[in-house]
């Protein structure tokens, strides 16, 4: 890797996303607008709200992130512009960490609005302190994109780009403790849900300061941001057929 | 003369289709070189083996002494796709210094120079995607010059572009090459070939001149590249 062109690549990323006033408007404005949503919708049983609204913003990042990278990277490569980077002396390696770094920048921006708002508009109660929270959901926001970087590589189109979130996240959704306490799910689907990473995410969320289940949870979460980079990285050919 | 690239009995597949069948040339330093053939004669694969993304069946491309795709060969090779490959969200500007950024002792002000030298510097602050086709043509060209390369493989670069702009690009080529840049330019338009040191023609995947514009022509007792190409078809046609 090369300091140079990993920082000017995170930049051009940015001005990217900083010419395109109506993803960053959308990306601000709707973590909020939904957990407002939720707020009202679980008004009358306040607990409630607290833990779907602490998942939430956990969710946010890794759900966001995800589309906005898998869409950046397929563009890249269906734009020509991935092919004349490989001939230039920048390595595999300095856009994939650019991209973590970039769009993890941009969740850290989100996920401070979003958690802001929750705590002081919308009395969100948890047993983690904000920062601890914002801490987690740019994890998240970084896995999202570290996946996002991997699954771009299945897809041909814009069509088909969108659609792995379906395949990629809903399943970790449904699985991750959002809908149903993980412990009264059925074994099997217990072991499915061991094996995905918001799962882990999620249970740091709900830890309450540095415990050993925190960093055990963190460390997995960085796992597989490492793990998908390396994936990521594999399917980045400098030839192609 | 000295050879700057050097391709050995090029074999590529492209899918179930041959694309290059067993292609040997050679092209000298500081020169330009035109490339020409129909769409689809191969031209845009044989440019990708020489930057090294191209997978290769068989044979070997050799660039100033390394093997095509080497990593010291990418501070000293410039690429321009045949489609404009800069960000359409960025402006010609941030592209430039963008690229520019990517190699060592390259500054930004090369990279205002090289916006000036395609006749960009007017849209400059202007965004890719704003612009006309030739201008996007012409801030992907900037992109694969700003580094000053010693070897500019330019994949139809003119195309489209204004006869005097199309003119003044010509005349930087033939600069670059005085100043022992070997430049590869691909077209298929024959107006432009004379005005290369060499021309290499293909068709169907086959080399079938390798030669000065001067020599095709006497050789084929035309006077016109255009005749002297379909003279060469012919003839290779009754053999």
């Amino acid at each position: 890797m090369n300091p140079r062109i990993l920082a000017s690549t995170i930049r051009r990323i940015l001005s990217q996303l900083r010419h395109d006033r109506r993803t960053i408007a959308l990306l601000l404005v709707v973590p909020p607008l939904l957990l407002t949503l939720l707020y009202y919708m679980f008004k009358q049983a306040h607990p409630v709200f607290d833990g779907v609204g602490l998942i939430m913003l956990g969710v946010f990042p890794f759900v966001i992130m995800f589309l906005i990278t898998s869409i950046a990277m397929l563009r890249e490569r269906t734009s020509g512009t991935l092919e004349r980077l490989l001939t230039t002396p920048m390595g595999k390696l300095d856009l994939l960490f650019a991209y973590g770094v970039a769009f993890g920048i941009a969740a850290a921006v989100q996920a401070s609005i979003a958690t802001g708002i929750a705590y002081w508009l919308l009395d969100l109660k948890t047993a983690a302190s904000p920062g601890q929270v914002i801490g987690i959901a740019i994890a998240n926001a970084v896995l999202g994109v570290a996946l996002g970087l991997f699954f771009s590589a299945f897809a041909r189109t814009e069509f088909q780009a969108v659609q792995f979130m379906p395949v990629v996240v809903v399943p970790q959704l449904l699985l991750c403790g959002l809908f149903v306490d993980r412990a009264h799910m059925v074994g099997w689907l217990q072991g499915i849900s061991r094996a995905l990473p918001m799962t882990y995410s999620v249970e740091a969320l709900q830890q309450s300061g540095a415990s050993y289940l925190l960093w055990r949870d963190l460390t997995v979460v960085v796992g597989c941001i490492i793990l998908a980079l390396v994936f990521a990285a594999a399917t980045l050919r400098r030839r192609t057929p | 003369m000295e050879t700057a690239i050097e391709v050995r009995d090029l074999v590529i597949d492209r899918g179930k289709r041959r694309v290059l069948h067993g292609l040997t040339c050679e092209i000298p330093a500081g020169s330009v070189t035109g490339l020409l053939g129909p769409s689809g004669s191969g031209k845009t694969t044989l440019m990708r083996a020489m930057v090294g993304v191209q997978v290769v069946k068989s044979g070997r491309v050799t660039v100033l002494g390394s093997p095509a795709g080497a990593s010291s060969l990418r501070h000293q090779i410039g690429y321009l796709t045949q489609a404009p490959s800069v960000y359409p969200d960025l402006t010609v500007r941030e592209n430039a210094h963008y690229f520019a950024s990517l190699y060592k002792n390259v500054t930004a002000a090369d990279a205002d120079a090289t916006i000036k030298a395609v006749g960009l510097a007017d849209a400059a602050k202007q965004l890719v995607s704003d612009l006309s086709g030739g201008q996007k043509a012409r801030a992907s060209l900037a992109c694969a010059m700003v580094s000053r390369p010693r070897v500019l493989i330019l994949d139809e670069p003119t195309v489209g572009q204004d006869p005097v702009l199309r003119d003044d690009l010509w005349r930087q080529f033939r600069e670059l090459a005085a100043s022992g840049v070997t430049v590869l330019v691909s077209s298929h338009v024959m107006d432009e070939a004379g005005r290369c040191d060499r021309l290499l023609l293909i068709r169907e995947g086959h080399l079938i001149a390798d030669d000065t514009p001067a020599a095709i022509r006497e050789a084929t007792h035309t006077t016109d590249l255009e005749d002297a190409f379909l003279h060469l078809i012919r003839e290779r046609e009754l053999v």
